[in-house]
């Protein structure tokens, strides 16, 4: 695709896009892609100004309210070697819809600039297995996990089997492989508002499979499914909990689960 | 006849429709059963196919191709359908077409009709048409049959009945074919259908179908079909009348090839479907005497003025992408309100009837993208979705009524809040406050108001950090870490 | 004719749209052109051995419980007797045209000659040739020709003996297609296994109209 496959890179000065969910609702997931790109030797950059993606707005149909947002995310990561981001439908996002967004705003210093931008971007575990060329990042995580192909990862993004081998390479893991991994969790959104019901019942399938696996802990590469799975597995008082692939990947001896 | 209609002006909005469908727990379980099993036939029949996504390409290109010169072929179609024998005709919307067809049943002198499966006259609710008229349509696709007897809606654009059960077929038979002792054996039922339907394609002498694909090269017609009722329909009856949306019209005979390919692997999961006819005009030895093609706009080419939508039309009604939906396979087609259920009705059926009705359609979708995935012409599906619900938004937002809308007010507030990193603070700082209230003691939120109601019913809500992402980095900045 | 008016006006009107929808009016030129421009990358020739080939066609057939044998031009004639006193049939039909040597004796050929469909369903079963097979799918291509008939004559009667030269064999559909091109008027059905339905809780059940069977003669 973008970029080669590359044997891990010494220091690169990585720039950490949190996405405005992750920030408010999941920091912990930005602590810990922190913690394992520094891990790696590298440098990680913050910037400040970083806000939204414009996902929500865009596939919600408030397309002329997410183009501001696509500038305002150029601006902020235009001198950025490479562009970390904790959510693959964030990436998609972008990957799918900025260049052609782009055009349609008739800049064409906009279009250069994304054009420019957008092969700088990586989804978190992709950056790791693609960009870096890395399976393991000395993880160490003794727990049962499941994991769950969230969709804009998996068809967007062609994450493959990438993830699965980053945990595959964890120290002291169980992996338990989930049925229908590949089954849309129901989250989608606004979806998981406007089509409750709906929503709800593939939720409903997702629990059933993640609860089969007597699986501890259910991860994926999204917050945004997790925050869904999290939100019926604490209902239904289940004792089982939802975790962020970094936080797996972050997972060492001498920090505390 | 056809009993509850399934019309996208007076049906309920998905959501509401949905939640029916879903306390269905038969219906559930009869299309769960039947997409898992269409789905697996479809994979296994897509794995053995080397070049899959090159015909995947190449039918985009022709369907995109197509669409994009779709008078030219037409008018092609036209004239080399009209030099074999055959008489064409052009309906503007669903009305002219009832009108046309009703007309040349009549023309036929037969007050009675047999009919394949056909989508396109479901659509225009052709059957209550020619009921209206006096002259009673007999389906004689056994789903459609199980429809019609039933007084039901089709759920599924290749697999009408498939919300069935064999309990709930045997039933319908029994008491439409006076046959009480019908066994319930799926063999059984079709053989009663068999005997129930071989006596009228012998005698029935007008037959009505739709069309698979028009070949603009020869002024030939195509239908793609397993059980042979339509093979019965286009030779036996004296006069043939076809109705086809204008997006039915293939370039040449050998795109053929591609599509003949991709259509049986994606619709049924076969290599190739069991019966394919293809016919030009008349053949004074061989078929019907008299051959009406009625070729029918109905708003397609609304959408084909609509450049980011305009691929919709290249679809070939295979219904792979109603397998494969997650959604489609929890509430069935009913909910969509549409004969067009599934992501393919999500983009169709609110556009056949321009935007004012169906606008809950574009939004019946996680935009999880395994419609795309399967989809033999590649329609980008979410693609189509996005850029429809924007059209609603629009719609919703114009004028004076915009001004009151409760989301679009949300929603841009929200967008003021991302455009500033100063705002965008303030808000996760006021998140917290207004929240409390709603946390309970063990840190979590089981009841939302208003909108947001709809994630808990089912799910709770982990109250917010006390300290964003940013908040420590900036402290892990200030201590030099 | 106030029809024909009518007519007229929606076609006028239909192409207006059309043509104002996409901007412009399609010519025959730009049309040829980018349809030559397709990009066809998919297989189009065969890709298997000639044996390969008819061992696949003869798999493919059985999937779909046909009964297949392969025999040379002399020894049609004694498999088809051979295939029908397996089927108990004694009344068969056949088109005009078909080659008299693969007839066998003792049984009953009636040719078409515009019989009524009520008169076909009497019949036992149907005997033709084909036009050509596709291996990968099964599939017997039949056409209005001599040999092979008027398509009801191989719908309606209930059991269908099928004859295929071997060197009308292909691999591939856009090889069937192709073939097919020089006489894509005339009405042609393609025929892979026994009519069949997944309607009723997507069991697959043979034969609801067309020919619940179905035998083909390979002839080498």
């Amino acid at each position: 695709m973008f970029w080669n496959a590359l044997a891990s890179e010494d220091g690169l000065r990585v720039s950490l896009f949190i996405t405005c969910y992750n920030d408010t609702l999941f920091p912990e997931t930005g602590k810990a892609v922190v913690r394992v790109l520094e891990r790696l030797g590298h440098t990680v950059e913050f910037p400040a100004g970083q806000t939204c993606c414009g996902q929500m707005h865009w596939n919600t149909g408030y397309q002329a309210e997410a183009m501001p947002l696509l500038s305002r995310f150029v601006e902020q990561f235009r001198e950025a070697e490479a562009v970390v981001v904790p959510s693959s439908s964030c990436v998609a996002m972008m990957r799918d819809h900025y260049p052609k967004m782009a055009v349609s705003l008739k800049d064409e210093k906009l279009i250069a600039d994304v054009e420019a931008l957008l092969p700088k971007v990586f989804e978190f575990s992709e950056f790791l297995t693609k960009r870096l060329g890395l399976e393991d990042v000395g993880a160490y995580y003794p727990h049962r996990v499941t994991y769950h192909a969230s969709c804009h990862g998996l068809r967007n993004l062609g994450l493959g089997d990438g993830p699965m081998r980053l945990l595959r390479a964890v120290r002291g893991i169980d992996l338990v492989e989930l049925q229908g991994l590949e089954q849309c969790c129901g989250f989608g959104g606004t979806f998981a508002v406007k089509n409750a019901d709906v929503s709800g019942a593939m939720l409903a399938d997702k629990m059933a499979a993640v609860l089969n696996t007597k699986a501890e802990a259910c991860t994926a590469c999204d917050n945004s499914c997790l925050m869904h799975i999290q939100g019926a597995l604490h209902r239904q008082k289940t004792g089982v909990r939802t975790v962020h692939l970094a936080e797996i990947l972050a997972g060492d001896e001498g920090v505390a689960q | 006849m056809s009993g509850v209609a399934l019309d996208p002006k007076t049906a309920p909005p998905f959501p509401m429709a949905a939640k029916t469908a879903l306390g269905d727990t038969q219906l559930r379980k009869n299309v769960r059963h039947a997409t898992d099993v269409i789905q697996a036939k479809r994979a296994r029949v897509v794995g053995e196919m080397p070049d899959w996504q090159e015909l995947r390409e190449a039918g985009k290109q022709i369907r995109q191709h197509t669409m994009e010169n779709l008078d030219f072929y037409l008018e092609e179609f036209e004239a080399n359908c009209t030099r074999a024998g055959g008489v064409v005709h052009w309906a503007r919307d669903a009305e002219e077409a009832r009108r046309i067809v009703v007309a040349l049943v009549k023309a036929s002198g037969s007050d009675e009709v047999i009919k394949i499966k056909s989508m396109t006259t479901e659509e225009i609710q052709l059957n209550s048409a020619l009921e209206a008229a006096g002259i009673h349509p007999f389906e004689t696709d056994l789903a459609e049959l199980i429809i019609q007897l039933g007084e039901d809606r089709p759920s599924h654009i290749v697999v009408p009945a498939l919300h069935k059960n064999r309990h709930e077929i045997r039933e319908i038979f029994r008491r439409e074919m006076n046959l009480p002792e019908l066994g319930d054996q799926p063999q059984d039922l079709a053989d009663a259908a068999r005997v129930f339907l071989r006596e009228k394609f012998l005698r029935v002498k007008t037959g009505v179908s739709g069309a698979n694909f028009l070949i603009a090269e020869t002024g030939g017609l195509c239908i793609v079909e397993s059980e042979g009722n339509g093979r019965m329909c286009l030779t036996l009856p004296e006069t043939l009348i076809t109705v086809a949306g204008i997006d039915k019209v293939i370039p040449r005979f050998q795109d053929l090839e591609v599509l003949l390919q991709l259509l049986p692997r994606s619709a049924t999961g076969e290599r190739m479907n069991p019966y394919n006819s293809v016919w030009t005009g008349v053949n004074a030895a061989d078929g019907p005497r008299v051959f009406h093609v009625v070729l029918m706009d109905n708003a397609r080419t609304e959408i084909l003025a609509d450049e980011e939508a305009r691929q919709t039309l290249n679809c070939i009604r295979c219904a792979a992408c109603q397998n494969a939906c997650p959604v489609y396979r929890q509430t069935g087609g009913h909910a969509y309100g549409s004969v067009y259920a599934g992501p393919i009705g999500a983009i169709l059926t609110p556009q056949l009837q321009e935007m004012h009705h169906a606008q809950s359609l574009p939004y019946a979708s996680s935009l999880c993208g395994a419609c795309y995935e399967v989809c033999p012409v590649k329609i980008n599906i979410p693609e189509v979705l996005i850029h429809l619900r924007n059209k609603v938004v629009q719609q919703n937002t114009a004028g004076v009524a915009g001004f009151f809308d409760v989301e679009a007010g949300a929603m841009k507030a929200m967008a003021m809040i991302f455009r500033s990193e100063r705002r965008f603070r303030a808000a996760q700082r006021l998140g917290r406050v207004a929240e409390s209230p709603l946390v309970r003691k063990d840190g979590w939120i089981g009841w939302l108001p208003g909108m947001l109601g709809g994630w808990t019913q089912v799910r709770d809500l982990q109250e917010m950090p006390k300290e964003t992402f940013r908040d420590w980095w900036e402290k892990r900045g200030r201590n030099g870490n | 004719m106030a029809t024909d008016m009518v007519t007229n006006s929606a076609r006028a009107e239909v192409l207006r749209r059309i043509r104002a929808a996409k901007g412009g009016v399609a010519t025959a030129e730009a049309a040829r052109a980018e349809w030559s421009a397709i990009e066809r990358r998919y297989r189009r020739e065969a890709t298997r051995s000639r044996e390969a080939v008819l061992e696949l066609l003869e798999d493919r057939l059985r999937d779909y419980d046909a009964r297949v044998v392969c025999v040379r031009d002399a020894e049609v004639a004694a498999s088809a007797a051979g295939m029908l006193g397996d089927r108990k049939v004694r009344r068969m039909v056949m088109p005009a045209g078909l080659t008299a040597e693969w007839l066998p004796a003792g049984f009953e050929f009636v040719v078409d000659e515009g019989l009524a469909a009520a008169e076909l369903d009497r019949v036992d079963g149907v005997m033709t040739g084909a036009t050509l097979a596709i291996a990968e799918t099964g599939t017997v291509v039949l056409q209005n020709v001599a040999g092979q008939g008027r398509r009801a004559v191989t719908l309606v009667p209930d059991y269908h003996l099928c004859v295929v030269r071997v060197e009308d064999v292909v691999e591939t559909v856009p090889e069937a297609i192709h073939r097919l091109q020089a006489t894509a008027g005339l009405a042609t059905t393609f025929v892979s296994g026994p009519s069949a339905t997944a309607d009723i809780e997507m069991t697959r059940i043979k034969g609801v109209h067309g020919p619940r069977s179905l035998d083909v003669i390979l002839v080498d």
